[in-house]
């Protein structure tokens, strides 16, 4: 009988300790964790707080643009804008972000004309015509590939030694993916200046986080790829700040990457083509995120600091409207897409094959 | 001028490069110190340096995005996937990345990636090292499969891959690593991409091939002259996309052809090339165009390869029977 004599549930107990969720301010919108709290400026609370207002308001607008029939793929994000707004605030504008087709507010605050987001919902090839400064690619759609990409980026920035950053943004599902596991795997041996963040949502389209891994938390993967891994609240903005700033620093100072959970939610469905989160959700868990949301916490927060009211947000809101139809209006004005400019951008140097087809689709784009 | 095999050449080619631009890396499982499996990147860390020329965890994927990264961040990287075999892991970034690139960000990225692999049968490797999924890569616009026949070839077609600003998937044939020897230049010069080489030439007889079965053919061609047939050899060097041009002018001029290709009947570049010159020369044709390749079943067992794989003498059958058609 050798049963027993190794205590496989003790290790299995040891290995899924729980990662402490970290936190700064709470639902009340006050500061319980003063040792962590980032101390912005006013000036940078109010910016952060704006740009949050910001993308609620184009979510909301983007979501009744595609009703329109005016917008094409869309996957809302109203309740993600601590995880991806803070975590954005803290890069530096030399940073690189490989985002997933739901991470399009991080692109257009890092730089990404707010245009272009729309014409690549639309499926236009000028909404993924990035300025050469502009450092980004467009949302990845096979769910993995951002991650083994941030490891060849991160490792280019450490190879110039270029102080910046290569940030890859995945929801809970990605976490499943192969690549995810060599990208942070990759990165972590090579001491490359990625920063992985999980925005877990708590669900892959439908299927929960609990199907996805026997795992406790999502950061403890980490610990397989010899790296540092952190649960934070996701509806807390100043916590994600914290963490990112954080990470940051480490990544920058040669330490390696850093992966980073956050606990978020998405108030709407997966996408605007069909989902319906009532056939995978309860309402009484929406109310629970609902309570949660990111945006009251922080308009607490700065209004007890005299720093913010209705009166400035619904300025703002106002403001960030008039941009975001203007943007509209400008995708109306993109040129028809033609063919030929699709053969012409396939090769650097076109090949015979090439060279036929294009004379073929410049013919009939002539007439 | 010195005499080389085709995988001191290949080094050669990497050696030219790593020193003509410092955004060159060679990286892959055991390239490093180990200096590949074959060899083919022996003594390049030493002589250029562990930034330079780096070992990579074991994972095929991983090495395709980090080549992808790297070249964003301006590098010109040269990976290793250790067998071909191995190629289907990391297939997402081959096909579903670097290949569409620049196209998917309107000419404003480039992917300089030329991508190394081993493969072919003949040198009875373990099972899935050697398959001919060269058909695969061909099928993804923006990417150029490469396979040179010969040492002379696969140090040119190599640093013109390394320069070119789009990726290439190079593919080495096992069995001609060390087969022979050729007059490689030393330095640098290259051979150009997306052209064919008539590499024998003849009246009666078009043989359109690559890689090994480029030897096979020759040694068919040298056969067949015996009986009075001339058969000039078509050796394609770029399998995707192809220079239709070289072949049609050779078909116009000989009225028959016979396509020859490692890989299964289903599988490799062969059924593209009859395609072609269906659409663009059957009224030259004097008699239907013959194909010879390989069984329709996965890559044959270590011990089973020269049963399974096209030799010369299935190409001395085929175009004997082109030519009395």
């Amino acid at each position: 009988m050798i049963n027993g004599k190794i205590d496989f549930a003790k290790i299995v107990d040891t290995e899924s300790q729980e990662f402490p969720e970290i936190k700064v301010l709470n639902e009340a919108g006050e500061i319980i964790a003063p040792e962590l709290d980032p101390q912005l400026t006013d000036e940078q609370l109010v910016a952060l707080l704006s740009k949050m207002v910001f993308a609620r308001t184009l979510d909301q607008r983007s979501t009744a643009l595609n009703r329109q029939g005016r917008l094409g793929f869309y996957a809302p994000t109203a309740g993600h804008e601590a995880s991806q707004v803070a975590s954005e605030y803290a890069m530096d504008p030399g940073d690189f972000i490989l985002p997933r087709y739901r991470d399009v507010p991080e692109l257009v605050l890092h730089g990404l004309p707010l245009a272009k987001a729309f014409l690549w919902s639309r499926g236009h090839q000028m909404g993924n015509e990035y300025p050469d400064e502009f450092r980004a690619l467009p949302p990845q759609i096979i769910i993995g590939a951002q991650y083994v990409q941030a490891a060849g980026i991160a490792l280019g920035l450490k190879k110039r030694g270029r102080k910046q950053v290569a940030y890859a943004y995945t929801g809970d599902g990605g976490t499943s993916q192969g690549d995810f596991y060599e990208g942070i795997n990759f990165a972590g041996h090579f001491k490359a200046p990625a920063i992985f963040v999980i925005e877990n949502n708590g669900f892959a389209i439908s299927v929960p986080r609990a199907e996805q891994t026997a795992a406790k938390t999502l950061a403890q993967k980490a610990v397989a790829a010899g790296i540092p891994g952190v649960v934070v609240d996701g509806m807390d903005a100043l916590a994600v700040y914290q963490v990112m700033a954080s990470a940051r620093e480490w990544a920058i100072a040669g330490n390696g990457p850093v992966l980073i959970e956050t606990l978020t939610y998405r108030y709407g469905p997966h996408t605007l083509s069909g989902d319906d989160p009532k056939r995978y959700r309860t309402p009484e868990m929406d109310q629970l995120w609902l309570s949660r949301d990111p945006l009251i916490r922080m308009r607490k927060y700065l209004t007890a600091k005299g720093l913010w009211s209705e009166e400035k947000e619904n300025q703002l809101i106002d403001q960030y409207k008039a941009e975001i139809k203007a943007a509209i209006d400008e995708a109306d004005q993109a040129p028809k897409q033609q063919v030929s400019d699709f053969l012409k951008n396939t090769y650097d140097v076109q090949p015979q094959n090439i060279q036929e087809q294009l004379q073929k689709f410049e013919q009939r784009e002539a007439n | 001028m010195a005499q080389k095999t085709m995988i001191q050449a290949i080094t050669d080619a990497m050696a030219v490069e790593l020193a003509n631009d410092d955004n060159v890396l060679v990286f892959g499982e055991d390239v490093g110190k180990n200096g590949g499996v074959f060899r083919a990147t022996e003594g390049l860390q030493a002589k250029f340096g562990e930034d330079r020329v780096f070992d990579t965890p074991l994972a095929e994927s991983g090495i395709g995005g980090l080549s992808i990264g790297l070249a964003l961040e301006g590098f010109r990287p040269v990976p290793e996937i250790q067998f071909f075999g191995f190629i289907l892991e990391t297939m997402d970034s081959i096909g579903g990345q670097m290949a569409r690139m620049r196209y998917r960000m309107g000419n404003t990225r480039q992917m300089p990636i030329t991508i190394r692999a081993p493969f072919g049968g003949g040198v009875h490797t373990p099972e899935m090292h050697s398959d001919n999924f060269e058909g695969l890569i061909t099928s993804f616009p923006g990417i150029r499969v490469v396979v040179p026949s010969n040492p002379y070839d696969a140090k040119g077609l190599l640093i013109s891959a390394i320069r070119s600003n789009d990726p290439v998937m190079y593919l080495e044939h096992m069995k001609l690593y060390r087969s022979f020897r050729d007059e490689v230049p030393d330095g640098e010069y290259t051979v150009p991409l997306d052209q064919a080489n008539v590499t024998r030439s003849g009246r009666d007889v078009t043989i359109v091939t690559y890689g090994a079965m480029v030897r096979e053919a020759t040694k068919a061609a040298d056969e067949l002259a015996k009986a009075n047939i001339e058969a000039e050899v078509i050796d394609l060097r770029t399998i995707a996309p192809l220079d239709m041009k070289t072949i049609i002018a050779s078909v116009e001029k000989t009225g028959r052809v016979v396509v020859v290709q490692e890989a299964q009947r289903q599988a490799g570049v062969g059924n593209q090339v009859i395609s072609e010159i269906s659409q663009r020369a059957i009224l030259n044709l004097q008699a239907p165009i013959g194909f010879v390749a390989a069984p329709d079943t996965p890559f044959p067992f270590g011990q089973a390869e020269t049963a399974w794989l096209p030799n010369a003498n299935d190409i001395i059958a085929e175009v004997k029977k082109t030519v009395n058609f």
